[in-house]
């Protein structure tokens, strides 16, 4: 579904990514992990159009999305969530999933209609099916970190993705916010049928979850295979699992 | 109407009843202070529509006055020189205005933040300076005086009924935007514009549409404007007013829908009654902004809809 092919992208001559391969097929959940500053955040910046690259290719349902802008790969079915909080905070919960739904009904320029009644239903579901329901008339920056981090995923609902990339999705949360909101991904994944591309610092997370998982190292590719493939290469030992970040 | 379920019973009360005493005002109040009125009025839509980009759309519009002058400088023009029909004038004018709303915005919003507003104030100026210049066109630094209007907007009672209908018009207009689909993601794109590309907005393009929309109603104000005072001059559209109506939408709060009316009667107000004993009025303005600062940063609508719980947006 998604195919990366030797992307490379540089800033002032340090090379963020280098030549990074990954392949995302329909269904699967796959990660990305490597130390900080492998360049997994860029990657990811890459595939969704912060950034286009200097070299390689990225597709996207068989379509070069490479150098689109955001907004443009957003309407091709690829949705994301960030590592830093980032909603609007000004705005309640409800509000900030209904900019996305109006978004992705292509309402966001009606002009005279009231906003209030429209796309309710629509937004109340993915509400719900998060568990923010209770939440949606709180202004999203009085929110606590996890629920930012849930609204989070729920913004990237809205736009009704085939593929969902989630960056550090559970970065800053407690063990047992780690582990719902794992749970809520895997079950998204069922119940919407997405595609879930995410990276992650923590190993039992990612073994646990992910159906395929890509290493970078230095902003290379080192593999991607299967969680036991993965485990078992020396190389990525080496590089990471065995380090002091593990 | 379109207006029924997004107004709370409340407000519409409120504004009902606040319309009605705006009716009866012309009458019972000294002829000056009915001028006056009318002048708030004219300012209260100019700062709205700054807001609508300022407040509500994050955009750092600093030279806003510019289309206030250009929606001014078409009433007049084509009044006085094309000799056109009045009517026609007046819907010319907030068009003109939009065009050049379109034309700066459109090179604007190709920056961000600090370098939009940069780019703003220079093209604003350039805009400025051929008024200033242009003699034969405009009358340069002199400006038009002794536009004649057409006779049932001669009294200051008319024009202030006059004023008053399209002031009023414009805000319900701008308060259905306000709360359209389209208000509402340019609310979003002020809180986060990096996050609204990320969900489907072309950033650039709605911004832009904020911007001719705004500049539409600032053209409103301008012909508006002329219709009160009767003369165009350069100072409409130098950057000091801008600035001005910037500080109308600060001290009454940007981040609610009516507070810009509220700052806009407060700066004629002081700028009539103490501007009266001392040409240092500013002073007091300025003394008053740091009180805000300190005390009202949500600006005096924003501190009001906090103690009354009305909610917010």
């Amino acid at each position: 579904m998604l195919r990366v092919e030797k992307v490379t992208k540089s800033f002032d001559k340090f090379l963020a990514v280098n030549g990074a391969d990954l392949a995302v097929e329909k269904g699967q959940l796959v990660a990305v992990i490597g130390p900080n500053g492998a360049g997994n955040t860029t990657l990811f910046n890459l595939i969704t159009g912060i950034f286009s690259p200097d070299r390689g290719r990225i597709v996207f349902k068989g379509e070069d999305i490479s150098e689109l802008p955001t907004h443009e790969i957003c309407r091709r079915g690829i949705a994301r969530s960030f590592q830093i909080a980032n909603v609007f905070h000004r705005l309640t919960v409800f509000k900030n999933v209904q900019v996305a739904v109006f978004s992705q009904q292509r309402k966001s320029t009606s002009l005279f209609r009231p906003a209030q009644r429209m796309a309710v239903e629509e937004t109340n579901r993915i509400l719900e099916s998060v568990g923010l329901l209770e939440k949606a008339d709180r202004l999203a920056g009085s929110l606590s970190h996890g629920d930012h981090r849930i609204l989070e995923i729920a913004i990237a609902l809205g736009n009704e993705p085939q593929m969902l990339i989630l960056d550090e999705p559970t970065a800053g949360m407690s063990p047992e916010e780690t582990s719902s909101t794992m749970g809520l991904i895997k079950r998204l994944a069922e119940t919407h049928g997405l595609t879930i591309l995410f990276c992650e610092h923590d190993m039992d997370v990612v073994f646990n979850t992910a159906q395929s998982i890509m290493v970078m190292h230095y902003g290379q590719t080192i593999i991607q295979g299967k969680p036991e493939d993965v485990k078992n290469n020396m190389e990525v030992q080496d590089a990471y699992l065995g380090g002091a970040d593990a | 109407m379109l207006l029924k379920g997004v107004l709370k019973k409340r407000s519409l009360w409120l504004s009902v009843i606040l319309l009605i005493i705006l009716l009866a005002l012309p009458p019972v109040i000294p002829r000056y202070y009915t001028y006056i009125m009318t002048l708030i009025f004219v300012t209260a839509l100019l700062a709205m529509s700054l807001n609508m980009v300022v407040g509500h759309g994050g955009l750092f519009q600093f030279h806003h006055g510019v289309f206030y002058g250009v929606g001014a400088y078409a009433f007049a023009l084509t009044l006085v020189k094309a000799k056109l029909p009045v009517w026609f004038c007046f819907a010319v004018s907030p068009i003109v205005a939009a065009m050049f709303g379109f034309l700066i915005g459109w090179f604007c919003v190709r920056l961000t933040k600090l370098y939009f507003g940069m780019l703003q104030i220079s093209l604003g100026t350039l805009l400025w300076a051929i008024c200033f210049r242009w003699y034969d066109l405009t009358g340069g630094d002199d400006g038009i005086h002794g536009i004649a209007v057409p006779s049932f907007l001669s009294s200051t009672t008319n024009a202030y009924y006059f004023v008053l209908l399209f002031f009023v018009l414009c805000l319900v207009v701008m308060y259905m935007i306000f709360k359209s689909p389209f208000g509402m993601t340019l609310q979003a794109l002020r809180d986060n514009p990096e996050r609204c590309s990320a969900v489907g907005i072309n950033v650039k393009r709605h911004q832009l549409m904020g911007i001719v929309i705004a500049t539409f109603f600032a053209g409103v104000a301008g012909a508006l404007f002329v219709i009160l005072e009767r003369s165009v001059f350069p100072e409409l559209l130098f950057w000091v007013l801008s600035l001005e109506i910037f500080i109308m939408c600060l001290l009454g709060g940007w981040f609610t829908f009516a507070g810009p009316v509220i700052g806009a009667a407060i700066t004629v107000a002081l700028r009539t009654f103490v501007g009266a004993f001392t040409e240092y009025w500013t002073l007091i303005l300025g003394c008053l902004l740091i009180f805000l600062i300190f005390f009202l940063p949500e600006g005096v609508m924003g501190f009001l809809e906090q103690k009354f719980g009305a909610k917010r947006s």
